[in-house]
């Protein structure tokens, strides 16, 4: 096994021999790995790696039958999808879980909308805020999205992808997950997105990128793990690898 | 508000009725249209919020007429020399409660144990039927209460030719021959209507909970994991069309002074047309309440004109079939418009 890549700052995210299984499969198995602030790790695998079950564990869908889970040094248990947002891990799914009639701005608040007060008493929707916040923090991602008052609906699919991620970031996220985030995308949007990935890094937020696709994980990788039956076996600097080496490691090519 | 074509809707049915009827597009005449529409859309309002949230209130107007049956058996109670207010606020204490507690099981079927809409309040809409049939006998309840139609009745402002202006009451003095010239402005039902006009519309554009409505309508799993009281907001819209009906119910109580249990029978189709034709989407997420107004000022106006025609009344049912029919085609040609 390649050398894992060397960090000197304490990680954000520690995972320590977790494991998960389903009755007599072993989803996940002893895995450990360490994600360190700004850095880009995808996790690649081939369907059935185990992959989307060691996410779930971070981002509190599953809980883990063994082995410890550490944000900034202090151990956590995860019960809930909430309770890991409130820790700070925010999961980009697939399917962006937003809701498409409503505008950019109400999405980015959605379920923690601000209020204020009507002649002092009756307590509405800030919609103001919502709207000068959005701008603010699409403007940190350095994201230009024209008229957010529109519908999601008409938006582009990057317009959606960026509209999660900032999201997130709003929310100060510590820790961002992305499954599959181009999986339904054209190339330029795909390219958008890697945009969308360089600026988290550059607001030194750590993001885990689950993907399938080479181009994702080499555009926008530092660091790619690599699972294979619930197990890790590579952990590489991006620069270290290249596709054949990386689908040797997915499908284990070359093992004796 | 309201989309483009049901306001030009609107437009051309008032046109076309001005032309063929002289006495269609008269003070008087508008001002009843408003007042007689006033039932129709208060239980729509409701209905709004039920079909932003991507559901459906089947059992909306069994329910105003079972409120406004056990209002009115309520209001009987009452020894009479009661003063009139408090009549009116015991039958609505009790009629507000018999709709919250439809509309509470309504609310749990739906959110808690994923009951379709449509059945929840299908069952709904039979089960207040009955109650309001077994409470009434199935005869409608006359409300006793010394002038209780006044208030149902009765105008803000009244005019006379020769006496003049008066408050709440028509001038004093006045022989049975004057009385028929005087005019009333202002019904109080017309009133009621526009404060809860303004209630509906506050609710839904400007709190959390309206614009969390139109979350549950366009992605039920989105607000779910964005930590949206799903289940809690569901509730709460089934009851809110519910009080609505109640609301409804009472107003039925002091116009026609009586209350009886097919007092909304034929609101189910009209509450429905009033909120797609006003821009709502049956499939959720989107609809206004200006634009329920619009609606069911469409299906109002479609009723008086009718009338004042003299085309018999059961083809308003069919026009008002057809209009809904008509929205919701252009709703989804809207639909795959955006959609591509």
């Amino acid at each position: 096994m390649p050398a894992p890549a060397v960090e000197t700052s304490a990680p954000v995210l520690r995972l320590d021999r977790v494991t998960k299984r389903f009755g007599g499969l072993t989803a996940v198995d002893q895995v450990s790995l360490q994600i360190y602030p700004g850095e880009v790790v995808a996790l690649a695998g081939d369907n059935g790696a185990g992959k989307s079950t060691l996410i779930k564990m971070i981002s509190g869908v599953y809980k883990p039958d063994d082995g410890h889970i550490f944000l900034a040094d202090r151990e956590i248990t995860i019960s809930s999808p909430m309770e890991a947002r409130s820790l700070g891990i925010e999961t980009i799914y697939q399917d962006l879980a937003l809701c498409e009639n409503l505008d950019a701005t109400i999405n980015i608040f959605l379920g923690r909308e601000p209020s204020r007060r009507l002649l002092g008493i009756f307590k509405q929707v800030d919609r103001t805020k919502m709207l000068v916040e959005s701008q603010a923090v699409l403007k940190r991602l350095d994201i230009r999205i024209p008229n957010l008052r529109r519908p999601i609906r008409e938006m582009s699919g990057g317009q959606r992808q960026a509209v999660a991620i900032a999201r997130a970031v709003y929310w100060n996220a510590r820790l961002v997950i992305m499954d599959e985030p181009t999986a339904a995308l054209g190339v330029p949007e795909q390219r958008k997105v890697h945009e969308l990935v360089r600026a988290l890094k550059q607001q030194n937020v750590p993001v885990i990128i689950i993907s399938h696709n080479m181009q994702d994980i080499f555009a926008s990788a530092d660091r790619i793990i690599v699972m294979r039956r619930g197990q890790k076996v590579g952990d590489v600097r991006a620069t270290d690898l290249d596709g054949d080496g990386l689908v040797g490691l997915m499908v284990g090519a070359g093992e004796t | 508000m309201g989309s483009l074509w049901a306001w030009m809707f609107l437009a051309l049915l008032l046109i076309i009725f001005s032309v063929a009827s002289p006495v269609f597009f008269t003070p008087t005449n508008l001002q009843n249209i408003l007042a007689n529409m006033a039932i129709l859309t208060i239980v729509a309002f409701g209905q709004t919020f039920v079909i932003i949230a991507g559901g459906i209130d089947l059992s909306a107007g069994y329910v105003m007429g079972m409120v406004s049956v056990v209002a009115a058996l309520t209001m009987n109670r009452f020894p009479p020399g009661s003063p009139l207010w408090l009549v009116v606020a015991g039958g609505a204490v009790v009629g507000v409660v018999a709709a919250w507690a439809a509309g509470l099981v309504n609310g749990l079927l739906i959110a808690r144990l994923n009951v379709p809409p449509f059945i929840a309040t299908l069952g709904m809409f039979g089960i207040a039927r009955g109650v309001g049939f077994l409470f009434s006998g199935g005869m409608p309840v006359p409300v006793r209460t010394e002038g209780i139609g006044r208030l149902g009745n009765g105008y803000l402002f009244y005019y006379h030719p020769t006496a003049g202006w008066s408050f709440l009451t028509p001038p004093p003095g006045l022989v049975q021959a004057d009385l028929r010239q005087v005019v009333g402005i202002l019904p109080f039902v017309l009133i009621v209507m526009a404060v809860l006009l303004v209630v509906a519309h506050l609710i839904l554009s400007r709190t959390h909970f309206g614009l969390h409505t139109y979350a549950v309508g366009g992605n039920k799993e989105a607000a779910l994991r964005a930590g949206i009281p799903v289940e809690r907001r569901l509730v709460t819209i089934y009851m809110l069309s519910a009080t609505f009906a109640a609301a409804a119910g009472l107003i039925y109580n002091v116009r026609f002074t009586n209350g009886a249990a097919n007092a909304g029978e034929a609101l189910l189709l009209d509450t429905v047309a009033a909120v797609v034709i006003g821009g709502a989407s049956l499939f959720g997420g989107a609809g206004t309440v200006v634009g329920t107004l619009i609606g069911a000022l469409i299906i109002a106006v479609l009723a008086n004109g009718l009338v004042i025609l003299n085309v018999n009344p059961f083809w308003q049912f069919i026009a008002v079939g057809v209009v809904i029919i008509v929205a919701v085609l252009i709703d989804q040609a809207r639909d795959k418009l955006v959609r591509g």
